[in-house]
């Protein structure tokens, strides 16, 4: 542990992964598995292992800011459940790591801290929102690190960085003590060099959790026991809606990819995700409706920043102390960034009278039609599988002027939180041509999604990729 | 092209001060991700039930028993309040 604050000292002075250490904690963890040691007890696979939560997540005793100065001084009072479970399981917390405010956003350039940069190339983005959770594992700035996925959050970021990411069947893992952002598509999970090392950490933080309504029945599996690296008559489905506008190297390492999972034995099937067309409109109307109704408890009243009452911000019409209207639009304004700010309107527009039928009852509509691509498909196929994105890493500022453009990263991995799908991202090549890349390359990931509550198949698919 | 009254309005019910320099900028970012949602006009949801949960979970209900914490994390919570009095969060006035 105490190698792994090297590590950061010496390099996230440059990678900005990190918001908040939290060296005291970290050192009484790793004090009760070391006394654990000396009396000779059995310790479990996690004990002492040190790694990385996203400062979305509530750690007891512990600033957590969710990448927004509204919550700049907020002291979580209490652990969120994936917490509880992994401190039960000895595992050490090295820090929060940094992401895009209230992870909103696909490069961590929306936090309102530092930006984070890409180990693999220190002048591009690491991706987002779980920017800093997928850079601290790429650095070797943790072992592990929690992530959450509402668009693509955790597999966009582990695919950019080079490591492996996991977003759960919704449902599967509970979300109490995670910041809320869109409540229907959220979930949390692990990012980590290999697959088995994900598998480990969702073992940890799965299961049903009565705090979290959302959370489903499931029986105490471990995923680790599944990764048999034997996928034989396996029959992986290959969307052609998505695949049809790939172009260049990242093609040529999806399609070389494809062929490998060939020789492993798998079979592999073109499909059709008709309705795959409509996810981005789809998504970022129910995102930002939901958004706009979870980010109301940002009031300036009950926690968080509160704008000076003396403040003459030119908003507040009356005269000073401001009354309670007039504190909210304040505190707000200057409290909350552009993006958020940018979702919130756009989801109390859609919300607003007269135009819930048009949007918001419209999207979860068609959103039952997306869901029903899927299920059709899983009908003759057990996986569908994608690239992750449809680009490496990009250049800082390269997206942040066209809210529309940065949305398009997400393109792969929004129908998955649509349809409420398990699916992980994991390295399948290097892109060493195009687009300037560094000496190494810059990583491209492939994406497996499963079905509903089958993540041991999606994981020992990957696993048996990775160690071929 | 959303209006300036538009946007006025659903400022004040998100309740987010915009000052009148960047009402502009919200009229246009967000009429052009507005047009980007008419891509849905085009799909014909007839008979199609809305997703309400999307794994199909239905009626989760705890028992409606009175749980008392007593004090527990009420000073880890109060700490985070802005202002408070006598032990209660302060609001400010309405009028």
């Amino acid at each position: 542990m105490q190698q792994y604050f090297e590590v950061i000292e010496k390099k996230d002075s440059e990678i900005g992964a990190y918001l908040t250490l939290t060296k005291k904690l970290a050192l009484k963890q790793a004090e009760l598995v070391d006394e654990k040691i000396a009396k000779g007890q059995a310790i479990g696979l996690l004990e002492g292992i040190p790694g990385a939560i996203k400062d979305m997540i509530c750690v007891e005793g512990v600033r957590t800011t969710a990448g927004s100065k509204i919550l700049d001084s907020y002291i979580a009072p209490f652990d969120a459940t994936v917490i509880k479970k992994l401190k039960e399981n000895g595992a050490v917390i090295l820090g929060k790591a940094n992401q895009d405010e209230f992870a909103m956003g696909s490069s961590t350039e929306t936090s309102a801290y530092q930006l984070t940069r890409n180990p693999v190339d220190v002048s591009r983005v690491p991706g987002g929102s779980s920017g800093g959770s997928a850079a601290a594992v790429a650095a070797d700035e943790a072992v592990w690190s929690l992530g959450t996925d509402t668009g693509g959050s955790i597999r966009q970021p582990a695919s950019f960085c080079g490591v492996v990411g996991l977003k759960p069947t919704y449902g599967r893992v509970s979300r109490y003590g995670a910041i809320a952002m869109a409540s229907s598509l959220d979930q949390i999970g692990p990012f980590a060099k290999t697959v088995e090392d994900v598998a480990i950490v969702l073992s940890a933080i799965a299961g049903q959790d009565l705090m979290d309504a959302t959370s489903a029945k499931s029986s105490d599996k471990k995923f680790e026991d599944y990764l048999t690296g034997d996928i034989a008559g396996k029959v992986i489905g290959v969307p052609k809606e998505y695949v049809e506008n790939l172009e260049g190297e990242i093609l040529e390492i999806f399609e070389k990819s494809v062929e490998k999972f060939k020789s492993l034995g798998a079979k592999v099937e073109s499909i059709s995700l008709p309705n795959s067309q409509y996810a981005l409109a789809v998504y970022y109307i129910i995102m930002t409706s939901e958004v706009s109704s979870n980010l109301a408890k940002f009031d300036g009243i009950k926690f968080g920043m509160r704008a000076d009452d003396m403040l003459d911000s030119g908003v507040a019409e009356n005269e000073l102390p401001k009354n309670l209207l007039e504190n909210y639009l304040d505190t707000r304004r200057i409290g909350l960034g552009d993006e958020v700010k940018r979702r919130i309107m756009l989801g109390t527009y859609a919300l607003s009278a007269g135009y819930y039928d048009a949007y918001y009852l419209k999207a979860q509509k068609v959103r039952a039609l997306i869901r029903k691509d899927f299920e059709q498909a899983y009908e003759k196929v057990d996986f569908v599988y994608c690239p992750t994105c449809p680009e490496v890493a990009f250049k800082f500022g390269e997206k942040t002027a066209d809210p529309l453009k940065m949305y398009l990263s997400d393109i792969f991995t929004i129908s998955v939180n649509l349809a409420g799908v398990p699916a992980i991202s994991f390295p399948i090549g290097m892109v060493t041509k195009e687009g300037n890349p560094p000496a190494g390359g810059l990583p491209v990931g492939g994406q497996l999604i499963g079905k509903w509550f089958d993540e041991e198949g999606i994981l020992n698919m990957a696993h048996t990729f990775e160690i071929n | 092209m959303l209006t300036k009254e538009e946007i006025l309005h659903i400022a004040t019910l998100a309740r987010i001060g915009v000052k009148e320099k960047d009402v502009e900028k919200y009229q246009h970012d967000l009429s052009e991700i507005l047009d980007y949602f008419k891509k849905l006009d085009q799909v014909d949801v007839t008979g199609v039930e809305p997703i309400g949960h999307i794994t199909g979970m239905q009626n989760t209900f705890r028992t409606d028993a009175n749980v008392d914490f007593g004090d527990l994390g009420k000073q880890a919570i109060m700490q985070n309040v802005p202002e408070e009095k006598n032990g209660y969060v302060k609001v400010k006035s309405v009028l």
